[in-house]
């Protein structure tokens, strides 16, 4: 029997993974948004194995709200970066500072 | 009596409403004379109740007429007192005013504004007529700022004057100042007696006498002094004592009739009155008393002392006014309360009749007032000179004039007093007899003797003024002749005022010597020649005559001589300029340096556009914060995850 | 024993397809290893006993968001090494963080006793009922305790439909198109011109 740490260490290790990808890759916006993918997916994975150890089904309710809104915001991320493609002509994230103070 | 006291009070106050709101519809002439009618009923009945109380053997009215509010266990209401105190007083402001009404007439015959001025002067007629028959102190108060507020109003009545407007604010304020302690004298009533009400609190008078109060701590004062002396306070700026005078000689900047019926007559005796009518309170205090005989004495000399080198006809007689007022004062201080309301009701006939007939005078020399540009007048005005003559005679005290008998009783009761200091206030008042015959005969002789010193257009002009003037001249030189003599012997020597004014036991050493050794007004007069106060005055009138008509060059030579003396005396002693400098200076530069200060500094500076600027500079430097590189926002969600996650491990450990 | 070693097996493979992900230099061959994390923690939610997200997970996110991750990196023309700069600089510091978190976060997961009460020590582990199956179980809850975000989460990913279309559609101007506001505006001025000439 696999224990519920093990699952939990488990998906702490994706979200560092993930967290250390996003330190890394800071200036490809396409990576960032796979990072940002990874870390829903440890979180769904936390979910998964919380309701899988107390038998209760909500868990994964919230799983699968977490995949829809996921999937909209890959989505429109995406979008967002095509669009930004178009009108600069770069996805560096260097280039994108017209939001500075 | 009740329907005919309330008669009184309102009949001037319908003329006043009329006049003043109707005024555009009545006209001229319906002004003056709804006006004098109110004012003529008045006098009239306030003759009746005189003479009901006096001689019908009338009982003394003192009953509520109307509450006007409650709150709790005080009441405020309007009510009357009319006792021979009262009734004494309302004769006489009835009566000037009356005679003054008649006079405005001729006076104000060309004025813009004639509906207006008689206007106020009813006004001030039921005011002042509120404040003597008052019997609680609200009513006193009322009447009190009523009648300030009219002399207000008629200071400034040239509204187009800029010195007009500067003196009716000035005689305002210093009022104000009084006020403010006549105020505090009528709270500290309030508290200490439970009641506004004159004979209630007049009949707990004994049980203060010894309490004290202490406002700065380690200080203890009489209670009752402490009352006295801020009701005083109060008195001393309507009745312009030192050092609250210094609005009464700007006053004139009013119209003439104005000065003799408000600022000499009637409203600036109203402190005189209403120290006599507090006199079971006044009584028990000699720390009070000796206040207001040193405070008399001083106004009584050294303003007598400036009215002689004064050069505006006006000016002059405001000043012995003072002087005038200063004599009442120091008989108050002497416990000779009865003295002081007879020479304030002398005084009142007098005086208003030299202020009219210096108006009789300004109009005939088309509003001259300097008397530097006068002379001779005795030739085209005999009518004026001759009663002027009879109102000089007795501001100074000739024998047989009514001043003479007024005067010469205050000097006897000044005496005989015992106060701490009665013999200053004697000296005072003794060399203010020889001052005041000086400065009066010294305006009489430049008047109307001597060179006739003014242009030629307006000499070609000369003449009598017109009936409605001469007629209130005569009205007023017939008791400004007589009434001391008729008076003399119930006022000073018999018991004209009862239980009006009472005089405790330890004071009334002035009252047994007077009627040991007089009997009546004859023997007074037949034996005044062994007494000072007639010599000096006529001491007095000698000197001017040798000043002014004998040897003319001899003023201008005496003020070279005393150069710095003069010098003092034409600035009436510096109390404007440190008025100015200390008072007016004083809040203006506190106000500026507020403004400076504490507005531009403190609040615009500091607190408003301070805390922009602290906003703009604290963000001008956390806006560097914000590059609007991606990862940055980032990096400070991870770092604050970290720090969330190093929450919980520390609380797990 | 078995069910944990297969585990083990799916997990060592999540975990190397995410460095993959982080690491690698071309953005396709990082959305291929992402795909494959996808299928390995598919593998491990059917060992946890949630079939159905776990086939919604492959058909969803592999299918089609997955899909659409390689269209765009197709798409854009991007120079890689530009945007690979920092990568070797960042390393150190990035796998600092994840230690970091890593340690904290096994410090709080990693005892064992997470779902356990302090006093008692039971578990409080239950277990679904052994007749329905996850699908029926989890359609229960969405359809009648759920239903009310179920229906919020349609409407969401019909918004992010027409985001994503109206974001990303190029069309150029040929219609022309009423404008009420302008036309209600419109002032008489702006339409009719009076001149002045002379009658001939």
């Amino acid at each position: 029997m696999i224990e519920l740490s093990e699952v939990l260490i488990l998906a702490a290790m994706l979200f560092c993974i993930s967290v250390a990808g996003i330190f890394i890759n800071r200036k490809n916006v396409i990576i960032l948004l796979m990072c940002i993918e990874l870390m829903l997916l440890s979180v769904n994975l936390n979910f998964v194995a919380f309701s899988h150890f107390l038998g209760d089904i909500h868990g994964q309710v919230f799983v699968f709200f977490i995949l829809t809104v996921a999937a909209a915001e890959a989505a429109i991320g995406l979008a967002i970066l095509v669009v930004l493609f178009r009108n600069r002509n770069t996805i560096n994230v260097v280039d994108l500072d017209t939001l500075k103070g | 009596m009740k329907d005919v006291y309330l008669a009184i009070v309102l009949a001037p106050l319908a003329g006043a409403i009329i006049a003043g709101l109707g005024g555009r519809f009545i006209g001229r002439s319906g002004a003056h004379w709804v006006t004098i009618i109110g004012v003529g009923i008045s006098s009239v009945l306030s003759l009746f109740a005189w003479k009901h109380l006096m001689f019908d053997g009338g009982e003394v009215y003192n009953a509520e007429i109307y509450t006007w509010l409650k709150l709790g266990d005080l009441k405020f209401s309007v009510g009357f007192l009319v006792d021979q105190l009262s009734v004494t007083m309302m004769l006489v402001v009835s009566f000037v005013s009356w005679m003054i009404h008649i006079y405005t007439i001729g006076y104000m015959r060309d004025d813009p504004g004639y509906q207006r001025f008689f206007s106020y002067i009813s006004l001030f007629t039921f005011a002042m007529l509120m404040l003597v028959m008052s019997n609680n102190f609200v009513q006193l108060f009322f009447g009190w700022e009523a009648v300030g507020l009219v002399s207000y109003l008629l200071i400034g009545f040239w509204f187009k004057r800029e010195s007009a407007i500067f003196a009716s604010l000035k005689a305002f304020i210093v009022n104000r100042i009084g006020d403010f302690g006549f105020l505090i004298g009528i709270a500290a009533v309030l508290m200490y007696f439970n009641s506004l009400d004159y004979m209630q609190v007049f009949s707990q008078a004994g049980t203060l006498e010894n309490p004290t109060l202490s406002l700065i701590p380690g200080m203890e004062w009489s209670v009752l002094s402490f009352i006295c002396i801020c009701l005083f306070i109060g008195a001393m700026g309507k009745s312009a004592q030192v050092p609250l005078h210094v609005w009464l000689p700007d006053s004139m900047e009013g119209p003439t009739p104005i000065s003799a019926l408000i600022h000499a007559a009637t409203m600036v005796t109203a402190g005189i009155f209403m120290v006599a009518r507090m006199s079971p309170l006044y009584e028990l205090s000699e720390t009070a008393l000796s206040l207001i005989l040193l405070v008399g004495a001083v106004t009584a000399f050294f303003m007598g002392l400036l009215g002689l080198v004064q050069h505006d006809i006006k000016r002059i007689i405001a000043y012995s006014t003072l002087s005038q007022l200063g004599y009442m004062t120091v008989a108050l201080g002497a416990s000779a309360y009865s003295v002081a309301i007879f020479h304030l009701v002398t005084h009142a006939f007098f005086k208003a009749l030299l202020f009219l007939a210096a108006g009789s005078v300004i109009i005939a020399l088309h509003h001259e007032q300097d008397v530097r540009r006068m002379g001779g007048l005795y030739r085209y005005m005999p009518v004026t000179w001759f009663t002027a003559l009879i109102g000089s005679l007795a501001l100074v005290g000739f024998p047989l004039t009514s001043g003479f008998f007024s005067k010469d009783a205050i000097i006897e009761a000044v005496h005989y007093s015992q106060l701490p200091f009665a013999g200053l206030a004697y000296a005072a008042v003794l060399a203010g007899v020889f001052i005041t015959a000086l400065y009066t005969f010294r305006l009489f002789f430049l008047t109307f003797h001597g060179e006739e010193r003014m242009d030629r257009h307006t000499w070609e002009q000369l003449g009598e003024s017109p009936g409605v003037v001469t007629f209130p001249l005569f009205m007023l030189a017939i008791p400004s002749l007589v009434i001391g003599a008729y008076l003399v012997g119930p006022m000073v020597l018999g018991d004209y005022y009862k239980d009006a004014i009472s005089v405790s036991a330890g004071h009334a050493a002035w009252f047994n010597e007077m009627v040991s050794h007089y009997s009546g007004a004859f023997d007074i007069l037949v034996n005044s020649w062994k007494h000072a106060p007639v010599w000096l005055a006529l001491a007095g009138i000698f000197v001017a005559w040798l000043c002014y008509i004998r040897y003319p060059h001899w003023p201008g030579r005496i003020a070279d001589m005393s150069a710095v003396i003069y010098r003092l005396f034409v600035r009436k002693f510096y109390f404007d300029e440190v008025y100015q400098a200390v008072f007016a200076g004083g809040a203006r530069n506190a106000g500026n340096a507020l403004w400076q200060w504490g507005d531009v500094r403190a609040i615009d500076g500091f607190l408003v556009n301070g805390t922009a600027r602290a906003v703009r500079r604290f963000s001008a430097s956390i806006r560097t914060l914000q590059t609007g590189y991606l990862y940055h926002y980032a990096f400070a969600m991870i770092i604050g995850l970290l720090l969330l996650l190093a929450v919980f491990v520390h609380q797990l450990m | 024993m078995l069910e944990q070693s297969i585990f083990y097996i799916f997990a060592a493979f999540l975990i190397f397809s995410a460095c993959m992900v982080i690491s690698v230099r071309n953005p396709v061959h990082a959305a291929l290893f992402l795909i494959l994390s996808f299928f390995c923690s598919a593998a491990i939610w059917l060992i946890l006993e949630a079939e159905f997200l776990a086939i919604a997970l492959v058909l969803v996110y592999v299918g089609a968001v997955m899909v659409l991750f390689l269209f765009v990196v197709m798409m854009l023309d991007i120079n890689i090494s530009t945007l690979r700069e920092g990568f070797s600089r960042f390393l150190p510091v990035g796998l600092l963080v994840a230690v970091l978190m890593l340690a904290a976060m096994g410090l709080i997961v990693g005892g064992g006793g997470i779902l356990s009460d302090p006093e008692t020590g039971a578990t409080g582990a239950g277990q679904f009922e052994a007749a329905a199956g996850n699908t029926r179980l989890l359609g229960k809850a969405l359809f009648t305790e759920y239903i009310y975000p179920f229906e919020v989460a349609g409407a969401i990913l019909l918004v992010a439909i027409i985001a994503a279309i109206g974001l990303t559609m190029r069309k150029p101007r040929t219609q022309r198109t009423p404008k009420p506001g302008k036309q209600v505006s419109i002032k008489r001025e702006e339409r009719v011109k009076l001149v002045n000439m002379e009658s001939e």
